[in-house]
């Protein structure tokens, strides 16, 4: 791992501007802070205003809260987007493939390469999944793959995300904001859209129904205003232009799922649902789920509904599955995998046990169904009581932990109080798989507002930047 | 569009259209009550069919100030203002993406308005303002609906809450207020008490109306004649009932389908529009007001049936 903080901006050779950055560098020496700070007070504005908001599950009504935007875009090269792109749908391609495997035949377990009972005895194994066939054998429609970045070439995947990944909304709000904000930026530097997101999402959509021969009725299911994604739901069910609806505006005759309408049932042929498998189908799953239909996954299994993303996904995206994933690449793509892993004790091996808890205060440990940057210790920054308090957690059940090195994740010019100040990021794009693999250029950049932090999840005081990728013809003069 | 959407929009209808028909009835109540009798308060309470509600949370004393509490920030109260104009939030936050800016927003402003006023101590609230508040902006809204929605199902379903509610309400009114006045519900008995009758026109805001139509003095039969049958007269519950039958009719066209309550709305119509007021009178007033009442319920309920709402 890099010892040294690589900055996107500031760390060109010999600590010059790097080529990507020069428009953003421009415009920040000409802006004001006062010009800067009464644009930042502009976007907040124009947060509440649409009701742009996040508001955590159980929190009373008029408590939500708008994630903080940074004003200053976080900047990717053509040839560096070209990298990511192609190490993006790789990656994809052997988890679609592995989801297939692993409610297949598990050929990848008879090879010796990933164990059985990593995938049987998950807590997110689904077995009524077990040998579904599903439209081009594809099961994580929509992935998000968190990315981290710690030189000038050297990437890493933090995570992959194949449930109900959520953000992108804010990728495509972000950029209109941008837009209306700092139009001469996007002058001065040729920028690649995003807009066409949510029709190449419905593309995606309609791609997978299982019907032919009529158009596919597509509906995007949400468990309603208290989620803390509803706003998403809603903009992308609006983008799309499907219904936005709820476990009870559907229900389940013969086989056949339709939706509740004044004119009176309709068929629907695919569920883009944003609602978590256990509350699916109060029939097969948790009896207590108000949010699902009953007899959907019979609908299912009978072929005559899809369901995005596919029942059981979890198996292929926990923390200690991503241990296994440049192997996946490896058995079935038969490629070298172009996007590294970050090193990975699993804490379930003994050797690995040990060495995790002897470093505890130097490396990141965290649960393996763990999500929203909470269940993790990151050591260097954790006080003696923390670490001993954390050490108890993981003797009690060493398989339930993951370690990782803590990166040094890059940073970002960002606007903070004290004016423009470097902090860390992430970066998480999001891949479609239907008939064919669409990335948007770019992706979700989270960023960490508090100084030296890097955590970057929304509920632990995480910002959003605007993601540029550059135009092919401004890489040139690299 | 799903049901679900259909529901919300008649429901946001109707809660809205009641809190402006209670601030009305209200302020209209508070006048009467300063120059007539004490009766006042029961006989409001029994507009809503509340007697018995308005009794049991209340003891004796002030009557008329403890009822406006009770009908408009009374939590337990499930028509009082306050808790009308939540549900009527709640069931357009639900349809954010099937309602304009506009509408969303004049709703969202009048809620934190009241939830604001709520906030402070009771003692001190200003009811007037509050009331006064309600009935402007409520106005606002709806005109917000009528010149930025589109005029689809959408909307029909969000005007047949609207003018179902109205013309419940304007029926209830007359009918309670008519018969306070004259118990026997005789229009031409002798002695009418001019504030009385003026504030019951007031409660449909039709005053000055009455005046332009009619050119003469208070006539009890002609302010039955004008709150029931008058087309013209916009919360009349003629008028509402022909608004009502109208977006059945579009309904229908856009679905192509036919039911009981596209049968019900278009008898209720005829039944007003064709009417004459000495004839409802020969069969009297009540019985009359009580079964377009009931047969107002029976339609609310085959439109739920019919559209699949419930």
């Amino acid at each position: 791992m890099a010892a040294k903080v690589f900055d996107e901006m500031n760390s060109g050779t010999d600590g010059s501007v790097r080529v990507p950055y020069r428009g953003v560098a421009d415009w920040l020496a000409r802006t004001s802070p006062e010009r800067l700070e009464a644009t930042r007070r502009e976007v907040d504005l124009f947060y509440r205003r649409h009701g742009i908001t996040f508001g955590a599950y159980g929190a009373a009504e008029g408590s939500e809260t708008t994630i903080p935007f940074d004003i200053i875009p976080r900047v990717i090269a053509y040839d560096e987007w070209q990298f990511l792109h192609k190490g993006l749908t790789q990656r994809v391609r052997a988890l679609n493939a592995f989801l297939s495997d692993a409610y297949g035949q598990r050929e990848i377990c008879r090879a010796g390469i990933i164990p059985e009972e990593q995938i049987l005895m998950n807590g997110e194994f689904v077995a009524m999944a077990q040998g579904l066939q599903l439209p081009g054998g594809v099961h994580a429609h929509i992935a998000g793959i968190d990315l981290v970045r710690v030189g000038e070439k050297d990437f890493y995947v933090l995570e992959d995300n194949v449930r109900t990944p959520s953000g992108v909304s804010y990728v495509l709000e972000n950029r209109e904001v941008m837009m209306r904000l700092a139009p001469e930026l996007f002058a001065a530097m040729s920028v690649l859209p995003v807009a066409d997101y949510s029709e190449e999402l419905l593309a995606t959509l309609r791609s997978v129904s299982f019907s032919d021969g009529h158009e596919p009725n597509v509906v995007l299911l949400t468990p309603g205003h208290y989620n803390s994604a509803y706003f998403e739901h809603a903009f992308l069910a609006d983008e799309m232009g499907i219904e936005l609806v709820k476990g009870s505006d559907l229900f389940v005759d013969e086989s056949r799922v339709y939706m509740r309408t004044p004119r009176g049932p309709q068929r629907v042929d695919v569920i883009y649902r944003r609602v978590d498998d256990a509350y699916l189908d109060p029939l097969a799953m948790r009896p207590d789920s108000f949010l699902g239909v009953a007899g959907l996954l019979g609908a299912l299994r009978a072929g005559r509904v899809n369901i995005v993303n596919a029942l059981g996904n979890g198996v292929a995206d926990d923390k200690s599955t991503y241990t296994y994933v440049p192997e996946m690449v490896r058995f079935y793509l038969g490629e070298e995998p172009i996007l590294q892993n970050v090193p990975t004790w699993r804490c379930d091996r003994a050797d690995d046990y040990k060495y995790v808890l002897e470093h505890l205060s130097e490396i990141v440990v965290k649960e393996v169904h763990g999500s929203g940057g909470k269940g993790m210790l990151v050591g260097p920054t954790a006080s003696k009581a923390e670490i001993e308090e954390f050490a108890a957690l993981l003797k009690a059940r060493p398989d339930n932990y993951i370690a990782q090195p803590t990166l040094a994740l890059s940073t970002c010019p960002t606007f903070v109080s004290r004016g423009v100040a470097p902090r860390h990021v992430d970066l998480r794009p999001f891949v479609l798989s239907g008939k064919k693999i669409t990335i948007v250029p770019g992706g979700l950049t989270r960023v960490a507002l508090k100084e030296g932090s890097l955590v970057v999840n929304s509920s632990q005081g995480g910002g959003t930047k605007d993601t540029w990728v550059l135009a092919p013809d401004q890489a040139d003069d690299r | 569009m799903l049901s679900s959407t259909a529901k919300n929009l008649y429901w946001m209808g109707r809660y809205l259209q009641r809190a402006k028909s209670t601030a009305r009835l209200i302020e209209a109540t508070q006048r009467m009550a300063l120059q007539s009798r004490g009766e006042e308060a029961a006989g409001v309470a029994a507009i809503f069919g509340m007697e018995d509600e308005f009794r049991q949370s209340q003891a004796q004393g002030e009557r008329l100030a403890s009822l406006i509490d009770f009908l408009v920030i009374d939590e337990n109260n499930p028509s009082s203002i306050v808790n009308s104009i939540g549900a009527a939030r709640r069931n357009a936050r639900e349809e954010r993406n099937n309602i304009t800016v506009d509408v969303w927003e004049s709703l969202n402003a009048l809620w934190l308005e009241l939830s604001g006023r709520l906030r402070g101590d009771r003692a001190a609230l200003d009811r007037g303002a509050l009331i006064e508040s309600v009935k402007k902006q409520a106005v606002m809204i709806f005109g917000a609906a009528q010149v930025t929605l589109l005029r689809d199902e959408a909307n029909n379903f969000l005007q047949l809450g609207a003018f179902i509610e109205r013309a419940d309400n304007t029926g209830r009114i007359l009918d309670v207020k008519f018969h306070l006045l004259r118990p026997d519900g005789n229009p031409s008995a002798e002695g009418l008490d001019y504030f009385a009758w003026s504030e019951l026109l007031a409660c449909v805001g039709a005053v000055r109306t009455y005046r332009r139509i009619y050119r003469s003095s208070l006539n009890p039969m002609k302010v039955a004649e004008l709150m029931m049958l008058r087309r013209d007269v916009p919360r009349s519950v003629h008028h509402c009932l022909w608004m009502v039958d109208l977006n059945m009719r579009e309904l229908a066209d856009a679905y192509g389908t036919r039911g009981e309550a596209d049968r019900l709305a278009g008898e209720l119509h005829a039944r007003l529009r064709y009417a004459r007021i000495d004839k409802v009178f020969e069969i009297g007033l009540a019985s009359f007001l009580g079964e377009l009442r009931g047969d107002i319920g029976t339609l609310s309920d085959e439109i739920g049936r019919q559209f699949l709402l419930d």
